[in-house]
């Protein structure tokens, strides 16, 4: 029992991480169709900002956590939003209208770039950061009898999950509600007459991109403070994971991404617990299949044809 | 009418898709507080202007001036930020969202302060669009949807309404119906109108005037009455019209 949920708050975690990068492919996949496969490399450079603006902070001497990791979070969210925006710009914009497949291979182009800059001008070996946020809330004490162990939820692990809840939430109902997210939608299901009501389609792309891109950078930031460890090939890791999820959820639904986020997070998880740590990308990857075979749009996708 | 700058002047339009040529240059002009007309065969190049007037595609020659300023080159999106509203060739109601939300989207354009009254003036034109305001677009009818069309153009308050075939596959009830709202529109606050119709014989009944297209360019024009009387226009596009006259 005391394993079991243990094993739960886990999953959730590492799920609330997948679900903010999965969020970011499905919302540009909604509005242009194309995966981009550089999406993952956006969180892994944005961990890496986040590492070294830490870094830079310690260094000048500032103590105060709350001030580092506000600054950490803006700084990397900016830089990271610059980054998404010139990758739009750039590598998918002038094909825009081109060949279906000509976007997808500069994605997956522009996704190599970026690992091996990272890898280049950071090295190739795995970045330590020391662990800042300790400590947590025991929920079930141990047991040395009954061979029961202590269920931990540690603070780091709250910040996560809480700060993806929020996220997700004020996310949703921007998309549902103001008229930035209505202009998102439109242009989505039908960019040429979005544009015939004003709306500037290209700067609404441009903008769905910085928005996945400022998630993913916080997914990146509380990744590095959560497993405190990073390397230039997280990206790929997370990057598949997550656009697993996205798929598993329904591409283009953003609850989909939100739910795929989390039900990955957990089968990891629970794999990893239960039977082999080895094979638990195996498990998540199958799961994977065996959704698409019976459920071809995902949990909460859209079918293909629709009434217009 | 002669004396003054027309609200909407298309002088010498060409426009192609890819290399081949859609419009071999056009000439139209549509005055403030007119309704004019274009008709046309199947292909004659319509829509291809209605479009061309909103920048999607572009006139690779001639001019498009609207109210005094050449907008030949500019983006759709910024063309549409000029009063100029249009209902295109298949309604183009966006299918996930509710009707609210489709109107909504019409007066993103406007600054938000009329949005109420404006809402109301569309619901009080077609009641059955309040009715059904939180259905999703893709799910009405197509009549429905029509209204919501127009409805939605009306939303962002143009001094120039274009409405691409109104009519096309609704009930004569409800062809009439919308006939008429164009009409009050047109009478009651000076709305200009530049409609493409099928339904030549309602639409040149309804028009201050109209302009013939065949095959991407015009080969006549003049008032509702003219046209009608012409015979060329009678044989060629007022056969069905005629019949459905009669009911
Ligand atoms: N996107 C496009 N690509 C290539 N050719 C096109 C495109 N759209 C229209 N055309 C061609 O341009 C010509 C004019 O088409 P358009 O849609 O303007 O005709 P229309 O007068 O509106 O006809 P209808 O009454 O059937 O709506 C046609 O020959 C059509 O095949
Ligand atoms: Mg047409």
């Amino acid at each position: 029992m005391e394993y079991f949920v243990q094993q739960l708050i886990n999953g959730v975690t590492l799920g609330s991480i997948y679900g903010l990068i999965a969020i970011g492919y499905t919302m540009v996949y909604g509005i242009i169709g194309m995966i981009n496969f550089a999406h993952g490399d956006i969180f892994m450079v944005s961990a890496f900002i986040a590492l070294t603006v830490f870094l830079i902070m310690l260094a000048i001497g500032v103590t105060a956590l709350p001030l580092i990791l506000l600054a950490v979070l803006i700084i990397s969210m900016i830089f990271t939003s610059v980054w998404g925006w010139t990758v739009e710009r750039m590598a998918y914009r002038p094909l825009r209208g081109s060949f279906r497949l000509a976007p997808l291979i500069t994605a997956i182009g522009m996704s190599i770039t970026l690992q091996n800059f990272v890898q280049l001008t950071q090295g190739a070996r795995v970045k330590p950061l020391p662990p800042q946020i300790t400590g947590g809330i025991t929920l079930m004490q141990g047991d040395a009898e009954t061979g029961s162990i202590v269920v931990q939820l540690s603070y780091m692990q709250i910040i996560i999950i809480v700060t993806t809840v929020v996220l997700m939430a004020g996310f949703s109902m921007l998309i549902s509600k103001t008229s930035l997210g209505r202009a998102q939608r439109a242009c989505e299901q039908d960019a040429k007459m979005a544009s015939l009501l004003g709306v500037n389609v290209d700067r609404t792309i441009s903008l769905t991109f910085v928005m996945g891109a400022a998630l993913a950078a916080v997914a990146g930031v509380m990744f590095l403070l959560y497993y405190g460890v990073i390397d230039f090939y997280i990206g790929f890791i997370a990057g598949v994971k997550a656009f697993t999820a996205a798929v598993l959820g329904g591409i283009g639904s953003l609850p989909g991404a939100m739910l795929g986020g989390l039900a990955i997070g957990l089968i990891e998880t629970f794999w990893s617990g239960y039977f082999s740590v080895e094979y638990k990308d195996v498990a998540a990857f199958s799961i994977l299949a065996i959704t698409l075979i019976f459920l071809p749009s995902g949990l909460l996708g859209k079918p293909e044809v629709e009434k217009v | 009418m002669t004396a003054q700058n027309p609200l909407l002047a298309v002088e010498g339009v060409e426009t192609y898709y890819g290399n081949i040529i859609a419009l071999r240059g056009v000439d139209i002009a549509v005055f403030e507080g007119e309704i004019v007309t274009l008709i046309g065969a199947n292909g004659a190049g319509k829509s291809t202007l209605m479009m061309t007037i909103c920048g999607n595609p572009q006139a690779r020659k001639g001019r498009i001036v609207y109210d005094g300023e050449d907008i030949t080159h500019l983006p759709t999106h910024d063309i549409m930020q000029r009063s100029i509203a249009q209902s295109p060739e298949g309604r183009r109601i966006f299918p996930r969202m509710t009707v609210m939300e489709n109107l909504q989207m019409g007066a993103l354009v406007t600054d938000g302060a009329s949005f109420d009254a404006d809402l109301q003036r569309v619901f009080d034109l077609f009641p059955r669009l309040k009715e059904r305001q939180h259905q999703r677009g893709g799910t009405l009818s197509g009549g429905e949807q029509q209204m919501l069309a127009i409805g939605r153009a009306l939303m962002s308050r143009p001094r120039l309404l274009l409405l691409d075939e109104p009519s096309l596959g609704l009930a004569p009830m409800v062809v009439k119906q919308i006939f008429e709202v164009i009409k009050d529109l047109n009478r009651e606050e000076g709305l200009t109108v530049f409609l493409v119709e099928q339904n030549a014989f309602h639409a040149l009944r309804l028009a201050h005037r109209g302009y013939v297209m065949v095959n991407g360019q015009i080969t006549m024009s003049g008032t509702g009455a003219e046209l009608l009387a012409r015979p060329e226009v009678r044989a060629a596009y007022l056969e069905g019209g005629r019949k459905e006259a009669a009911e």
